[in-house]
Formats: C-alpha cells, sequence, structure tokens
C-alpha cells in the first residue's frame, strides 16, 4: 500500500477513523484496536528481472513476443518472461519424447519416486519464497498462498511420489503403462497448485510434459522448473512453456502429445475437445462451475457462516468449484444473511503481501471488468446487493466482497460463472426443491450441504450431480480425493487413485 | 420457576451489566421445559468449523503499535489470580502489591482488572487494594468441584461479598447439568446472584465458571452459556484451572459467539473470561483477536473481558520491555510475586 500511515505512538488510541482509508484495514468502525502492517518482505520472492522457458532441462529464451507479467495489487510490471513460438512448442513436445523413450518411460517406479519426493522436499523448503511470488504474481493474499497453495502444492507431490512404485496395485492391471508425452495447460488461479495438480500424477505415472503455465501468472511454475533442475531430473521430462492461448493451442494440436490436461474455461475447453477429436489423444478438462451450498435450518450456522465465505471469499472467488450460489432454507434465512453480513463485513481487504489481509486482488483488468459487469446485471435484473462496507486500495484491481439476496434462478447471477468475490443467494423451501435448484445448472463441479442430520448429507448427496459434495465444510483439498466434474464442469478425476487413470493406458 | 431478579444493577441497554429480558426471552425460563426446549433449540456448533475458524484467526500478525496496544490492554484485563492450597496471607499481599505496580521500572504500566484469591482471603486483598480501583474477585460456591449443599454455596458467596468483594466467581452444578437438570443450574446461578447484592454500595459482579473441561462438547458450551446468560451472569468463565483443558480458542469463540448474539438479542452487554493455561503474551494477543473479530471492538475493554491467569503477567510485562526497549531482557527483570 503507498499510503499506509506510519506506524507512530499516537495511532495507539487513534480511532479506527483516523486510518480507515488505507485499504488494509478491515470494515470502517469504531476499533480501538488498528493492525498494524504487516507486510512479508517482496525480497523473499528473489524476483528476476527476466525469466525464460524451460526446455529440454535449459532455460532458453523463446521465439514468440515477450509478455511482462503484472503484480494486479499495484499494476507494477514484475517481470518480463518469454514466450513459445511455436518452433519452441515443437521442440519441447520432442524433447519431452525423447525423454519419455530413452529415461522416464522406461525408469523403474522407484527410481522415479525419488525424483518427485525431492521436488516435494525442494517445494517446502523454498515455500516462503514462492508463497511470496504466487502473492506477487497472482494477487491472493499470502495468508493463502503460505497456508494452502504451497502446503497443498508440495502434499501432491508427496502423495503421488508414493504411488509411483505402486502401480501396479492401483486397480489398473498388473502393470499399467504411461501414455507417453502429456501436453499440460493450467489456469491463472492457483498457478503453482495447479502446476503441482497436473505434474505429479504425469511424473509418477512415467509420463513427460510440456505445461504451459497461464499468461498473467507465469513466475511460480517457471521457479517450479527451476526445483525440478535442482532435483535433477532428466532433462526433458518437465518442459515449461509460457505464453497465450496460441501456445496452448499449438500444444495441445501438436501431434507429437498423447494426453492433453487443461484446466480453465468450458469455453476454451469445448474448443480443446473439438481439436482433439478422432486425434487419439486422451483427454481431461476441468471447467467452470456455479456450485451451490446448501443450508438447512438444522445446520451450524456460525459454522456454515464460515463455510459460506470460505466457499466464495476464498482466493476472491477465483475457484471453479466456489460455493457461489447459497441455497438457503427460508425458515432461517433472515436469520443466516444478517449473520453472514456481520461476519462478511470483518473481512480484511487491501495489499495481498500483509499477513492479514483477507482478501486480496482480482488477478486482472479483463477480470475484474468481467465481475463488475456481471454484478451490475444482478442489480439490473432486481437483485438486492450489499457489499462490504471496506475500503479500495486506490490502485491495483478490487472488488468488495458482494452478497446479492433476493435472487431467482433466471438471473444471469445464478446461472453464469462470475469468478470472483459474489455470492448469489437463493432461498428453498424442502429438500427436494433444494436439490432441483442445486442441480438446475449445466454444470456440476462441486456442491456444499449444511445440516446436522447425517441421513441428509447422504441422500442430498446422492442426489448432486457434482463430482465434490463437502458436507458441513467447504473447499477443502487433499491430494487422495478425488476431483472432477459432470456436464460442462468437465471431465476425468484428478487426485486420489482414481485420478491416475488419467496418466495411464487403461 | 420465575424470571431473573432484576433487582441488582438493572442497567440501560449498551451497557454492561444485567437486566429485564425481552419477551422471547422470558418465555424461555418460564419453567424447565421451557428452559430445555430453548437450549435445545439453539443452532448446533460443528467441531470442525469452529476449531478451523479459530486455528484460522490464530494466524493474525500483530506487530509493532498494534502489538504494544494488546498488551496493555491485555495487562488491563488480567484477574491475577493465586488459588492454592497454601495461600497465605502474606502472599496475597504480595500479590496486591505487583496488582497495583505490575511492573516497577515502567510507572505508566496499566493496572490489573482485579485479584482473584479464595474467600477466606478475600479481607486481606481488599485491604490491600483500597482505592486502588482493582477489583477483588473471590471465587465461591464450594469452588473448583462446586459439590456441597446450596446453603454452603450460597453461604460462601455472602461471606466473600460481605469481606468485600466485588465480583463472585461461582462454579456450576456441572453434575447437574450433565444429567440434564437444566432447571436446577439455572436456579443456582439466580440464588448466587441474588446473594451478590450487597445492601450498601454497588452489587458484586457474578462470572459463572462453566468448566469447559468437563462440558466436554462445544454444544454442551453452547447451552451452558446461555444458561448463564438467562440466570444473569454479567460475566461467562471457561474454566476453573483445576481440570484439563482448561481455557482454549475454540472453547472461547463459542462463548464470544454467545454474548455477542446475547447483545444482539437484549442489547445487554456481558463478558467473557478465559481462564488457565494462558501464559504467553503470544497466546493473549490470539485471545484478544478473537475478541475483536468474534465478539467485536466493544469487548476488547476489562468491563467485557478478563484473562484469569497468574503466570501470564510476567510474560506480557517481559514483551512490553521487549516492545519499548528494542530487546528481550528476560525473566530476572520482572518481578516473581
Amino acid at each position: 500500500m503507498t499510503n499506509a500511515p506510519d506506524a507512530n505512538d499516537s495511532a495507539l488510541a487513534s480511532p479506527a477513523g483516523s486510518a480507515g482509508s488505507t485499504g488494509a484495514t478491515g470494515a470502517p468502525g469504531s476499533s480501538p484496536w488498528e493492525y498494524a502492517p504487516a507486510p512479508e518482505s517482496r525480497d523473499i520472492a528473489g524476483l528476476k528481472p527476466n525469466y525464460w522457458m524451460l526446455v529440454d532441462g535449459q532455460f532458453v529464451e523463446g521465439t514468440g513476443e515477450p509478455l511482462k507479467t503484472v503484480n494486479p495489487a499495484t499494476e507494477e510490471v514484475l517481470a518480463e518472461v518469454s514466450t513459445a513460438g511455436p518452433a519452441d512448442v515443437d521442440k519441447a513436445v520432442k524433447a519431452a519424447r525423447r525423454a519419455y523413450e530413452r529415461v522416464w518411460g522406461r525408469m523403474p517406479g522407484a527410481e522415479r519416486a525419488k525424483y518427485i519426493f525431492r521436488i516435494a522436499r525442494l517445494i517446502q523448503e523454498r515455500a516462503r519464497e514462492l508463497a511470496v511470488l504466487e502473492t506477487l504474481d497472482n494477487g491472493k493474499p499470502i495468508r493463502e498462498s503460505r497456508d494452502v497453495d504451497v502446503p497443498t502444492a508440495a502434499a501432491h507431490f508427496f502423495y503421488h511420489a508414493g504411488w509411483a512404485d505402486k502401480l501396479g496395485y492401483a486397480g489398473y492391471g498388473p502393470d499399467p503403462r504411461p501414455l507417453g508425452v502429456a501436453g499440460q495447460v493450467i489456469p491463472w488461479n492457483f498457478p503453482l497448485l495447479m502446476a503441482a495438480w497436473k505434474i505429479a500424477p504425469a511424473l509418477a505415472c512415467g509420463n513427460t510434459v510440456v505445461l504451459k503455465p497461464a499468461e498473467t501468472t507465469p513466475l511460480t511454475a517457471l521457479v517450479l522448473g527451476e526445483i525440478c533442475q535442482q532435483a535433477d531430473l532428466p532433462p526433458g521430462v518437465v518442459n515449461i512453456l509460457p505464453g497465450a492461448g496460441d501456445v496452448g493451442a499449438e500444444l495441445v494440436n501438436h501431434p507429437g502429445v498423447n494426453k492433453v490436461a487443461f484446466t480453465g474455461s468450458t469455453e476454451v475447453g469445448k474448443l480443446i475437445q473439438r481439436s482433439v477429436a478422432g486425434t487419439g489423444k486422451k483427454l481431461t478438462l476441468e471447467l467452470g462451475g456455479k456450485a451451490a451450498n446448501i443450508v438447512f435450518d438444522d445446520a451450524p450456522l456460525d459454522q456454515a457462516v464460515e463455510g459460506i465465505v470460505n466457499g466464495i471469499f476464498f482466493n476472491q472467488g477465483h475457484v471453479c468449484c466456489a460455493g457461489s450460489r447459497l441455497l438457503v432454507q427460508e425458515s432461517v434465512a433472515e436469520e443466516l444473511l444478517d449473520k453472514l453480513h456481520r461476519r462478511v463485513a470483518t473481512l480484511r481487504l487491501g495489499d495481498p503481501l500483509d499477513k492479514n489481509t483477507d482478501i486480496g486482488a482480482i488477478n486482472s483488468a479483463e477480470q475484474l471488468a468481467k465481475i463488475t459487469e456481471l454484478a451490475a446485471s444482478g442489480e439490473a435484473e432486481g437483485a438486492r446487493r450489499w457489499s462490504s462496507p471496506c475500503a479500495l486500495p486506490d490502485k491495483g484491481f478490487f472488488f468488495a466482497p458482494t452478497v446479492f439476496s433476493d435472487v431467482h434462478q433466471a438471473m444471469r447471477i445464478a446461472r453464469e460463472e462470475i469468478f470472483g468475490p459474489v455470492l448469489s443467494v437463493l432461498t428453498f423451501r424442502t429438500p427436494d426443491e433444494a436439490v432441483a435448484k442445486a442441480n438446475n445448472t449445466p454444470y456440476g463441479l462441486s456442491a456444499g450441504v449444511w445440516t446436522d442430520k447425517g441421513s441428509r448429507i447422504l441422500w442430498l448427496a446422492q442426489r448432486m450431480r457434482a463430482g465434490v459434495v463437502w458436507a458441513n465444510t467447504f473447499n477443502r483439498f487433499d491430494p487422495s480425493a478425488p476431483f472432477g466434474g459432470y456436464q460442462e464442469s468437465g471431465f476425468g478425476r484428478e487426485g486420489g487413485r482414481t485420478g491416475l487413470e488419467a496418466y495411464l493406458d487403461v | 420457576m420465575a424470571a431473573p431478579s432484576t433487582t441488582s444493577s438493572a442497567a440501560s441497554p449498551d451497557t454492561p451489566g444485567t437486566g429485564p429480558l425481552p419477551p422471547a426471552l422470558t418465555d424461555a425460563v418460564r419453567d424447565e421445559a421451557s428452559l430445555r426446549r430453548f437450549l435445545f433449540g439453539l443452532p448446533g456448533v460443528d467441531q470442525v468449523g469452529v476449531e478451523q475458524r479459530a486455528a484460522g484467526l490464530a494466524t493474525r500478525s500483530i506487530k509493532k503499535a498494534a502489538k504494544l496496544w494488546a498488551i496493555d490492554t491485555a495487562i488491563s484485563m488480567v484477574d491475577l489470580t493465586t488459588l492454592e492450597g497454601a495461600d497465605t496471607p502474606g502472599k496475597v499481599r504480595s500479590l496486591c502489591a505487583k496488582a497495583r505496580r505490575p511492573d516497577p521500572d515502567y510507572p505508566d504500566v496499566p493496572r490489573v482488572a482485579a485479584v482473584c484469591v479464595y474467600p477466606d482471603l478475600v479481607e486481606t486483598a481488599v485491604a490491600e487494594l483500597a482505592g486502588t480501583g482493582v477489583g477483588v474477585a473471590s471465587v465461591a460456591t464450594a469452588f473448583p468441584s462446586g459439590r456441597a449443599n446450596r446453603r454452603v454455596k450460597l453461604a460462601d458467596t455472602e461471606l466473600a461479598v460481605r469481606a468485600g468483594a466485588t465480583e463472585v466467581d461461582m462454579v456450576i452444578d456441572r453434575g447437574a447439568f450433565l444429567s440434564g437438570r437444566y432447571g436446577q443450574v439455572f436456579e443456582e446461578i439466580q440464588a448466587v446472584k441474588a446473594a451478590c447484592v450487597r445492601e450498601h454500595g454497588p452489587d458484586a459482579h457474578l462470572k459463572v465458571i462453566l468448566e469447559t473441561g468437563e462440558l466436554a462438547t462445544y454444544d454442551n458450551v453452547r447451552r451452558a452459556s446461555w444458561l448463564a446468560l438467562l440466570a444473569g451472569g454479567d460475566f461467562i468463565k471457561t474454566s476453573t484451572g483445576k481440570v484439563s483443558p482448561a481455557a482454549t480458542l475454540p472453547v472461547t469463540h463459542v462463548m464470544l459467539q454467545a454474548v455477542h448474539d446475547w447483545h444482539r438479542l437484549t442489547g445487554q452487554l456481558r463478558g467473557v473470561k478465559p481462564a488457565g493455561g494462558i501464559r504467553t503474551t503470544k497466546d493473549a494477543v490470539r485471545y484478544l483477536v478473537a475478541v475483536h473479530e468474534v465478539a467485536g471492538p466493544e469487548w476488547l475493554s476489562p468491563h467485557l473481558f478478563r484473562f484469569g491467569a497468574s503466570s501470564l503477567l510476567n510474560d506480557l510485562l517481559m514483551q512490553r520491555r521487549t516492545q519499548l526497549e528494542g530487546h528481550y531482557s528476560g525473566p530476572d527483570y520482572v518481578t516473581v510475586d
């Protein structure tokens, strides 16, 4: 923050009002206690002016137009990143093929596991660096990159390292074979974690990888590339090609790729599915969502409020499985909304590097415009808008946490994925109505149910068309739990034993 | 069962204290069956959820001026406690000296909120603390087990109040609570509350110890909190310090939520006191963050939040010096009383 107040003695006793404009504060109010700024040092990120792509074990300059990656919280340029041209994609895929045929594909699983374990440990060793870098490049609060993104990324490598020598016991036959070269395209919402989700199972199963990180968030994936070097991973096993959608298209359409894995928008997912149709490439897609979080009147309400907040405001709502539709039983709707508003008003929006920030920056101006437009449509269509009274910083891309009530199924904010900190609240009267409304979407990635009644949880989970159903919690991720969707949310599973199938010739 | 006595310290809305109940709650305490229905109608507490939230809030990073403010506020909230069989007038006098002037080198350190002793030592503490503004809290009602005849418990309370205690820390009858005799617990709190009335001068404030370590579940903690609030407790307190686990962050969360909701419903502000096991500044700051963000900023006051502690004070003083002097000096530079 540029206008943070000096921490001086007078701030000790000063009321919130005097420091209320910093943007790093929570709800304006009469608190006698202002948390002093507690920023993590950006030097820890080890930011370099230039980043190159990783091909065949070497960082080399790409032939594409370089891109400038921006800190969404300040709009300053962080670094220049060289991108891949068509020839680079070809080179990378060929390197991956060589590595697959000569080294990685024929290496015993127990040997592969050693490399993967080493990567996991190196992620832990460089956790702070990765967390700060992620926060700078993505805009997410350091609290989340430090406590969720980086540890979960390490956990994925640890988990899959364990599978590498046990694939014969995974239920896919005595000696399941890898597929070959995997072309992987990942989104900007969890740049490092999505790279881990993609790379770890691919390597464990004996495949080699060409990964394209998102245009706006390439940095942590490239540091992960560095970690692969540090771990002495044989050249060509992991290749990382920054760039925009054209690089992704080039990669996906490359004839040398055996497997395509994509996480991103439903729109691009459909294009990819069309382009790989008939090529024999194996495909998994993890796309958008419009998850319902269903709260029954016997729910533990205070914890349901926490779950709702975590469901939609975690990572500024940039989560494909975000609980963006709250379905609440009419008999407790008023009480729950009252609690929810008061809780959301305590969320601290501001400098993502501050350890006390709950809500960071929206990843890009483009995404901010999309959220703003959809929120405006909610108002125009007659929903009641409530936004947290938190102050927004002068610079950077920020959007105050927003809750729409009186939302109906016909409204755009109830049907379209907003991918931002915007919650749509609908009500229901009976369990059947809750199921009908929750399933009334072309998506089907996740759902949440809040009730103290165990039998109702099971009843509802059987009826939900969603890949994940969380009971009395939300947005919990574990490498051993498969994740994936229905219908327009994609197909294929990632994580767990089930997730191995995507990278095995079965 | 009668509605709670409102003879004592009738408070206007938004001030600490008790007062007449709104109609919805008068119904809740009409008879034992209504009370049970009301307590079982409270929303449940999800264990995983409340523990996750408490752990999440505990990662707040409190630095510089905010930390110094927290340390001073925490010192002003300490109920400096000695509850040993070996307590003597000499020990209590020395504790009172500490309460009056926690750090002799820094006269600007705030005084603690109160000294907390057994009833027979109240008189000593009152004499030592006269005119200082530091309260004298007495445990009562057959502390810590509460296993005694009600007449004994009431006499215990009356004697403490007569000796000059400004605050009474009572224990609830956990046996009655766990066997579902909520009416009995309720009436006993009311009776103790009545015993806190002083004919000349202000009534003693009543803190109701739930002994959450024996109640075991968060649902029970929530019900016991509401029960104590309904019966007129000025404070709800986690523990005696004699049972493990004593105060924990998630339990305190549930209780802070209860006083918050109570205020929304009645306009009355009631307090919370975690006690036992809070020994470091880091812990105290975590509790204050919970007070700030779960109950609300109004509760950041010794009128509405206390720490039941003994060794915590010296750690707060050492950390205070560290903040002011820029380096850590160690336990030999604070007084051990």
